[in-house]
């Protein structure tokens, strides 16, 4: 499995035209060859591209990335320290964990929200509420992300200064108090985790509403509505417990879209993420930066679905039966 | 199902009907919105008092990306370079005239055989760690650049140099194998660097270019990766106190976000666009009144090149046609909203180099018609050009710059009035590059100069300059060009060389390997809580002098934002 | 039929994709201007009679742009989509039909797919073919027929145990004529479905490429460019953003209703009630 990620990954690369080395973006005519030449070495470029792969998979293994081609050549996984202690972060290492910030926060609400639209809306189903609720996550998905970003930046950053417009922190928060600067992050994140979210709240709405009717129709749930259970306990309890354990799986499938970000988010807030990383790995051809970004991230995703099959297996009574017997 | 549809039908009709569309549309947002801390405490604040000026403050500015490496050496992109400006001194700098001054020298002489150049430093240099900074700073530097493992695409001026010499802690000299007349340009664009921090390094991967020592009026205060860039005052420094306490730079990379920043008064300046310049903002009285604009006459020009290598642009009936039949005025209307000059030859209009006698081609189809019935094109039947039975048509490639887009769109319009078939394609920087420039498969681009101050222009004219990736990638060879190009580079006495560029200019011009198109304004939108900033630009522009702008107290931001 | 008519989901999206489709279709008669006519004397004017939607910032009619731009657009969503559906059915069959080793094969390529951010695959191979609006159509269509693989798939397992396929393949009937004649007409359902939805993903993807510069290119109109060109003036020269963006947000609507109308529509278990 792995391995067939790293050969996309590793034919992308080969997509773009010359060679790798004639990466630099810049319009040098003094790009010394020397240098290049020291590129082709360390990237093997002389050999056979399988036995080039073959390389790359034995440092990869061994989690080297090596380091990104831009001038400021950081490590592009993790950090090192040179002679003098100083320590360079990764580049992956710093964006990773505030994509996965608001990624998460994201799934919170989406979660939340959803499920309690989804819900209502089963309950109420074909009614007004059904409808409309149906056709608000619908407009929630088919408005252009950064079109409404701009717009609601403009109305709660400019028009009415409610909201930061861009950015992670306000310039002076570091000299800010613990709390005011966990406040200060949170009013940041506030339009970028509502604007990523957006898009999954349709889906999840949906995927809940039609999971609820059709847990709803199951004869348990009849059962109990005729041993004369409270209706509400038997929405509440029993019928939404069967109807999101299916979720579960969701976030696992969801996860290369996580940990992907949003470019664009990413670009519109200026949120030095995963996705706004790769995009300038792309435009600069810094290919270290892009294949740790595709392995690292696929890596991951497969970590998710097996955690998310686990918890299935653990939170789903019958598999969990399964496993023991 | 019809009840929401129609509210939600009468909810935008609603919308469409009010011009104020965005009132309407937040009212909407509203419901989403349970957030209510408004505070529009919107103070009245004269900027048109004059206000005495007070050291202190912060300026905030927004830059499109991160700067990669602050050894300006290494890292060529413009975010690194704008901030090691701040941080690094250079040995002579150029002054608001575009005159050359002192800065870490005192003082210069040339020997006069004009092969040697001597350079003596002021007295009690310190570098902002309290180290002296001395002529050994200065060698070292010229060493770095020039050794072979260093990563500098800046090496090739200083390799001339035949013989670096450090005479004592205070003079330095440099000799040349022969004459160089850009030499002085080139020492006032090396930063030095401290040889006592950078001796063990290696320095195409050290950690000084992400924590540097400098000399110059600022040092670097913190770096928050992808974030932001905040520098302080460095109280050592060579070249007396700025006013400002601290610059800090903002890492935004959307350009309208950028633009909503400014307005919400987060930042001081931006670059803005001719859009923003003569509409927006004459349209908005409240941001008029706490935004001022500045627009300098940029150091560089954008033009139509021919590949000409390639048939039929190789015959020079066909670029001077095609120049003829390019309306420049209408681009400049078109594209810059007239903020942009005609230009005629490859230099910046109003200096010295700039040969006043020539003039654009002007707007004549009919010139351009006949040029192209002598080269043996003539119209078929669907109204094109075509020569040997082969229509005149090619493709214009450009990378994704606004402004060059909408040029080509204008270009292609004009030309497709006298008979030639013009297709656009648009690509991204790093392919445009790589697969088409380098390797000179392209027929006509769009694209820009940016220039030195230095009238030099071999690298990019001259034909031994054509090889893959060098400057001559439209591949101009013109013998009489090609000596003037090496006269001029060392011909030392200035009114020679003028008249060797203004004969250089108008050689180029008749040949027309590249059609000018224009030279655009940089236009910039500074808070006016920022005073001391000169205007009209000078000529080097309004940046040369921000160690002498200051912020009044009583205009400065609450020290923490909201 | 009628049972779209019945559906009001499904209506109401059907109502808004035809709406857009007799414009897209009917451009050149509908648009007043050539939508690449230059008029520096008219830059960015408000929307008047002259022009519906206002002029941009070469002076060319917005309108007449958005009625070319809509071409644009469902041809991106439609081709894209298109591919995708085809190497998902052939590979979905495939995998369905024959299981076993060829099975696996697929379905691990199909993780693998998954498991790789779609968006960045995207963004990286534009970016180094360069844009153009085919690449963005086959590479939209490469990265998006995983779906419809699983579902053919699945519904081949189901159906390959219905008498009516083990009475033809008794019958002697070649594997050819199995799938084509038995299994794929049956299992069509739910790809419409998700086809009709996939067409919805593709335009919101094509508008986001625009906005990272790698979308349709200048100086064709796609909505997604004529988007980004106005996002800069959203203050003031709105007409430049709003209309497009509400053009890709019906669309997007219109796509979607329709999907999950259909879905409802076509679902068996809707069917009794």
């Amino acid at each position: 499995m792995l391995i067939g990620i790293s050969l996309i990954s590793f034919f992308i690369m080969h997509l773009a035209p010359g060679d790798i080395t004639s990466n630099e973006a810049s319009f040098n005519p003094r790009a010394s060859e020397e240098s290049r030449q020291k590129l082709r070495e360390i990237y093997n470029l002389d050999k056979p591209v399988i036995v080039q792969y073959g390389l790359w998979l034995q440092r990869i293994s061994k989690l080297d990335f090596g380091n990104s081609f831009s001038s400021h050549q950081r490590p592009v996984l993790w950090q090192e320290k040179d002679k003098n202690g100083n320590i360079t972060k990764g580049l992956i290492q710093e964006a990773l964990p505030i994509t996965l910030m608001i990624n998460l926060l994201g799934i919170l609400i989406i979660f939340s929200i959803s499920i309690v639209l989804g819900t209502l809306a089963s309950v109420r189903q074909n009614t007004w509420v059904d409808r409309s609720i149906t056709l608000f996550v619908f407009i929630g998905f088919a408005i252009p992300g950064f079109w409404l970003a701009l717009l609601l930046m403009y109305w709660t950053g400019v028009v009415n200064q409610w909201l930061p417009i861009s950015g992670l922190h306000s310039p002076g928060y570091l000299n800010l108090s613990a709390t005011a600067q966990f406040l200060d992050l949170l009013k940041h994140l506030a339009l970028p985790v509502f604007i990523s979210s957006l898009s999954g709240l349709a889906g999840i709405s949906l995927y809940v509403r039609n999971g609820m009717l059709e847990v709803l129709n199951q004869d348990f749930i009849t059962t109990a509505r005729a041993k004369g259970i409270n209706e509400k306990r038997v929405v509440f309890v029993h019928a939404l417990k069967n109807a999101i354990l299916p979720l579960i799986t969701i976030v696992g499938l969801s996860i290369p879209g996580l940990i992907g970000g949003s470019v664009i988010a990413e670009s519109i807030f200026a949120i030095p993420g995963m996705g706004k990383l790769f995009y300038d790995a792309v435009l600069m051809r810094d290919f270290p930066v892009i294949m740790g970004i595709l392995t690292i991230g696929s890596f991951l995703t497969l970590i998710g679905n097996l955690l998310a099959d686990l918890g299935y297996a653990w939170a789903d009574p019958r598999v969990r039966k399964g496993l023991i017997q | 199902m019809s009840y929401a549809l129609t509210e939600f039908v009468l909810a935008i009709l609603s919308i469409f009907q009010n011009k104020m569309f965005l009132r309407n549309f937040a009212a909407f947002l509203t419901l989403f919105f349970l957030i209510s801390c408004s505070n529009n405490s919107s103070q009245d604040i004269d900027y048109k008092k004059s206000y005495e000026k007070e050291l202190g403050g912060e300026i905030i500015n927004a830059m499109i990306g991160e700067p990669s490496n602050l050894i300006a050496m290494i890292a060529g992109d413009s975010a690194s370079s704008a901030i090691a400006g701040n941080i690094f001194n250079t040995l002579i700098k150029y002054d608001e005239n575009l005159e050359l001054e002192p800065e870490l020298a005192q003082s210069w002489s040339i020997s006069d055989d004009q092969k040697t150049i001597i350079f003596s430093l002021k007295p009690d240099l310190k570098w902002a760690d309290g180290q002296p900074l001395t002529s050994h700073d200065i060698y070292f530097t010229w060493k770095l650049v020039t050794d072979p493992n260093t990563r500098t695409p800046y090496s090739s001026d200083y390799l001339l140099v035949k013989e670096a010499r450090v005479i004592d802690d205070q003079t330095f000299s440099v000799r040349y194998e022969e004459n160089y007349a850009p030499a002085l340009d080139t020492w006032a664009s090396l930063q030095i660097l401290p040889k006592h921090l950078l001796e063990n390094e290696d320095i195409n991967n050290t950690f000084f270019s992400r924590k540097p020592t400098g000399s110059s009026f600022y040092q670097l205060d913190q770096w928050v990766s992808g974030q932001q860039v905040s520098l302080k005052k460095n109280p050592l420094s060579t070249q007396g106190e700025a006013n400002i306490n601290r610059l800090t730079s903002r890492i935004i990379p959307d350009t309208s976000s950028q633009f909503l920043e400014l307005i919400a008064d987060n930042i001081d300046l931006m670059n803005i666009n001719p859009i923003q310049y003569q509409r927006v903002f004459p349209a908005r009285e409240d941001l008029k009144k706490k935004i001022a604009l500045y627009k300098e006459l940029g150091n560089g020009y954008t033009y139509l090149g021919f590949n000409l290598n390639k048939e039929p642009f190789n015959d020079i009936r066909v670029r001077q046609a095609i120049n003829y039949a390019i309306d420049k005025d209408e681009i400049i209307q078109g594209v810059l909203l007239g903020l942009g000059e005609p230009v005629a030859s490859p230099y910046k209009p109003g200096t010295r180099w700039n040969n006043q006698s020539l003039k654009p081609y002007p707007y004549d189809t009919e010139k351009a018609l006949r040029l192209l019935n002598e080269a043996g094109f003539t119209k078929n039947k669907d109204g094109f050009l075509e020569r040997h039975g082969k229509k005149f048509e090619f493709e214009i490639l450009t990378n994704q710059n606004k402004q060059r887009e909408m040029t080509a769109v204008l270009v292609q319009r004009r030309l497709k009035e006298i008979g030639i078939d013009v297709n656009i394609r648009v690509i991204e920087w790093a392919s445009f590059i790589n697969r088409f420039i380098k390797t000179g498969e392209f027929g006509v681009v769009v694209l820009g100069w940016s220039l030195s101050l230095d009238p030099d222009q071999y690298n990019i004219w001259h034909s031994s300059q054509q090889g893959p990736g060098q400057f001559n990638f439209i591949g101009y060879k013109n013998n009489e060009v090609d000596k003037l190009l090496e006269n001029g580079r060392r011909e030392l006495d200035l009114d020679k060389r003028e008249k060797i560029y203004h004969e250089f200019s108008k050689i180029l011009l008749e040949d027309s390997p590249v059609v000018y198109l224009f030279a655009g304004y940089g236009l910039s939108a500074i808070n006016k809580r920022v005073q001391g900033i000169k205007s009209p630009a000078p000529p080097a522009g309004i940046y040369e002098n921000t160690q002498e702008w200051f912020i009044p107290k009583s205009l400065r931001r609450n020290e923490i934002a909201y | 039929m009628n049972a779209i008519l019945k559906n009001p989901l499904a209506l109401s999206g059907l109502i808004i994709i035809l709406l857009i489709f007799f414009l897209a279709l009917f451009a050149p008669i509908l648009a007043p201007y050539d939508p690449n006519y230059i008029d520096i004397q008219s830059i960015l004017v408000e929307p008047s009679p002259a022009h519906l939607m206002g002029t941009d910032g070469l002076g060319r009619d917005v309108f007449s742009r958005m009625l070319y731009g809509a071409r644009i657009s469902l041809l991106v969503g439609f081709v894209a989509v298109g591919i995708a559906t085809l190497i998902g059915i052939i590979l979905g069959s495939v995998a369905g039909f024959y299981r076993g080793w060829v099975d696996s094969l697929i379905m691990r390529l199909v993780d693998i797919m998954l498991s790789i951010p779609t968006f960045f695959l995207i963004l990286a191979v534009i970016a180094f073919l360069t844009p153009s609006i085919w690449n963005i159509m086959i590479v939209i269509g490469l990265t998006s027929w995983m779906g419809v693989t699983r579902l053919v798939r699945a519904e081949f397992f189901s159906l390959r145990q219905r008498e009516f396929v083990l009475a033809a393949e008794t019958m002697g009937a070649s594997d050819f004529k199995i799938i084509f004649h038995h299994l794929l007409p049956n299992s069509l359902t739910p790809v419409i479905v998700s086809s009709v939805l996939g067409i919805a993903s593709a335009v919101l993807v094509e508008s986001g490429l625009s906005f990272l510069g790698l979308g349709v290119q200048a100086p064709t109109a796609s909505w997604g460019n004529i988007l980004t060109d106005g996002k800069e003036y959203i203050q003031f020269a709105w007409w430049l953003s709003l209309f497009p963006g509400l053009a890709i947000l019906f669309t997007v609507l219109g796509y979607n209703l329709l999907g999950e109308g259909l879905r409802d529509i076509l679902d068996p278990k809707n069917k009794n009630k």
